[in-house]
């Protein structure tokens, strides 16, 4: 924070500066490719854990740049994943226009809420967002003619990816796809971040009160950037739909939103590789440790919480970067 | 005609008179540090959990077991609270957030660690058991049992909110903690009091809870939602708002169910939901 004063002048070139890619994101991206030749076993892992840092990602814009606390992000995910599942039951199952409508459908909505949403600050929004969650929920369980109620969607069908690549069971499809969308949506993200917009984000969540007073629409931000991260989660939500082939209630259940936020927080809010990280190593660890007992898992993933709040304010990689900062000052 | 309704407006009361005991404790610790306490159900079950061990491994009468359920309960909160909750009062919202509810993973871990995640029987003693009618409504005796221990608590927290030295503070470090720290209300101690008070009395509701919704290790979960529609529909710190709230909530979940079983719970959400958009303070909420 303290370079920031210095470059006040000059936002520009701030903002240049922050943009530029590091060498270690360029190994990072580059290692996500890995699991194709050291892991091909656990492929559909792999393609579980894009599609869970897309959706970390989508409420990391909110959550962690806007201070948004939201307990009903799953409804977006819901609302893509039951979208493009239903549309390939109805005999159209071309996936890249599949997470089309789906993304659209998952955005018209939060834009809808979004007004609701700006609106609100503190318990009174963790509690609306959570509630306008659980409504859907209850809504899509009662929709059995659409949804499948408790049951799930019976009979999603995806053709092949662009009429070449079929899904396969090993996840080799299911994976490329998710982590070229993953990278697609995450460049956008990045970019989005960077930008003026990405920095009010910023604004309003250290003073949402304040940034009217410099000109700064704070309620018109809030409901672009909602909108944005609805779209992502909708994104994901299809993605998941359409490389599993199943869509159950769960995609919008509670459990999935309260997830999302322990995987953001895991890995640090604020940050564009947060959600990133603590996919990873949250589905890694839910893969090893519910192998044992799910019960465990809850054991496990509480103190995992408590811990990161206790010791570790800033998730993992707010840990690292202190740690980094440290050992920088030293040498 | 008017007996069934009659039947579901009591069935609904004493079901919200069970989750006015459950919550109250919750709203007057939000109310007093803004300290959100997803937990709160976790030592309700604590509680339950406590009446059955009691019970069936040590024989113990249900009624004997009550107090020591209340006891566990706000015991267990007090060790918290000095050993976590503590650091965590002027953090954010979602550090709050996040570590209580990581305590209520591992809340339902233990338990289902301990006790398996089968529903867990209570015996009542004979006297409690069965069905009266009046009028030709059906009356159970235990749910106008627990509408008795609900109404009699509640009464005896208002008249010691309103009427002793001790409630004073409580209200003084409602209203405005730091007008009332600066007055030497030793507000940290109240707080701590208030807190154990509050969990005890989830631990007794978890207790009396078991013969209505049962008791398992995803109760500190499950009726975390209900709680929590309760306290923010009534308005932090308001034990008036908690009551309306809790028996608004109780009657319509009820009625919902009885009437419109097809929606299932979507009634008392869109209740939420619209009641936060109108009031996002809640009903008696002054903040």
């Amino acid at each position: 924070m303290a370079d920031m004063t210095g470059t006040a002048l000059a936002p520009q070139l701030y903002l240049q500066a922050q943009a530029r890619w590091r060498a270690i994101e360029v190994a990072f991206w580059l290692a996500t490719l890995l699991p194709f030749v050291l892991l091909p076993n656990y492929l559909v892992l792999a393609s579980q854990i894009a599609i869970t840092a897309l959706f970390a990602l989508s409420l990391d814009l909110i959550l962690g740049y806007a201070g948004i606390v939201s307990l009903g992000h799953a409804a977006f995910f819901g609302l893509g994943a039951y979208t493009a599942g239903i549309i390939s039951k109805f005999g159209w199952g071309e996936p890249l226009s599949g997470l089309l409508v789906a993304s659209i459908l998952a955005g018209t909505v939060g834009y809808a809420s979004s007004f609701i949403i700006a609106r609100f600050r503190h318990l009174a929004l963790i509690m609306i967002t959570l509630g306008l969650g659980l409504l859907l929920h209850e809504a899509a369980n009662s929709a059995h003619w659409l949804t499948g109620g408790a049951d799930g969607l019976q009979g999603v069908k995806i053709w092949r990816l662009l009429g070449r690549f079929n899904f396969d069971l090993w996840g080799y499809t299911a994976y490329a796809y998710s982590l070229i969308v993953l990278f697609l949506v995450f460049l956008v993200a990045r970019r989005l971040i960077h930008s003026p917009f990405g920095l009010a984000l910023r604004g309003i969540r250290e003073n949402s009160v304040r940034m009217p007073a410099i000109g700064a629409p704070s309620r018109s931000h809030i409901r672009t950037v909602y909108t944005i991260a609805a779209v992502i989660a909708g994104v994901a939500g299809a993605l998941l739909a359409q490389t599993t082939e199943t869509v159950s209630l769960e995609v919008l259940s509670f459990g999935r939103s309260a997830d999302v936020v322990v995987i953001l927080i895991l890995g640090g809010a604020g940050r564009l590789y947060g959600g990133l990280i603590g996919a990873i190593i949250y589905m890694v660890a839910r893969d090893q440790f519910s192998g044992i007992n799910p019960q465990f898992w809850y054991f496990w993933i509480g103190s995992l919480l408590v811990a990161v709040v206790i010791f570790l304010p800033n998730g993992i990689l707010g840990g690292l970067a202190a740690l980094a900062a440290r050992w920088r000052s030293r040498s | 005609m008017i007996a069934p309704v009659v039947g579901v407006l009591f069935d609904g009361f004493a079901y919200g008179m069970l989750l006015f005991l459950l919550s109250v404790g919750l709203s007057v610790t939000l109310g007093m540090m803004n300290f959100v306490n997803l937990a709160h159900c976790a030592f309700a079950m604590l509680g339950g959990y406590v009446t059955v061990t009691l019970m069936e491994a040590a024989g113990w009468p249900f009624f004997a077991t009550l107090p020591i359920a209340f006891l566990a309960a706000a015991l267990a909160s007090v060790v918290l609270e000095r050993v976590l909750y503590r650091r965590l009062y002027r953090a954010s919202e979602l550090d709050q957030v996040l570590l209580t509810i990581g305590i209520a993973f591992i809340s339902v871990a233990i338990a289902a660690y301990i006790y398996g995640t089968i529903q867990q029987p209570v015996r009542l003693p004979s006297y409690l058991r069965g069905s009266f009618t009046v009028m030709g409504v059906s009356i159970a005796v235990y749910r106008l049992f627990l509408v008795g221990v609900s109404l009699v608590i509640t009464l005896l927290l208002i008249a010691a909110l309103e009427y002793t030295r001790f409630g004073a503070q409580v209200r003084a470090a409602v209203d405005n903690q730091r007008m009332a720290r600066g007055l030497g209300i030793n507000v940290d101690g109240t707080f701590a009091v208030t807190f154990a008070l509050g969990s005890g009395l989830a631990g007794l509701g978890g207790a009396l809870a078991i013969e209505i919704i049962g008791l398992d290790p995803s109760f500190a979960l499950t009726y975390l939602i209900y709680v929590l529609i309760v306290v923010s529909m009534g308005g932090l710190g308001s034990i008036g708002g908690s009551f309306v709230a809790a028996t608004l909530l109780g009657i319509s979940d009820m009625a919902g169910k009885y009437y419109v079983p097809e929606i299932g719970s979507f009634l008392i959400y869109l209740v939420m939901v619209s009641l936060l958009m109108w009031r996002p303070a809640g009903l008696f909420g002054r903040r």
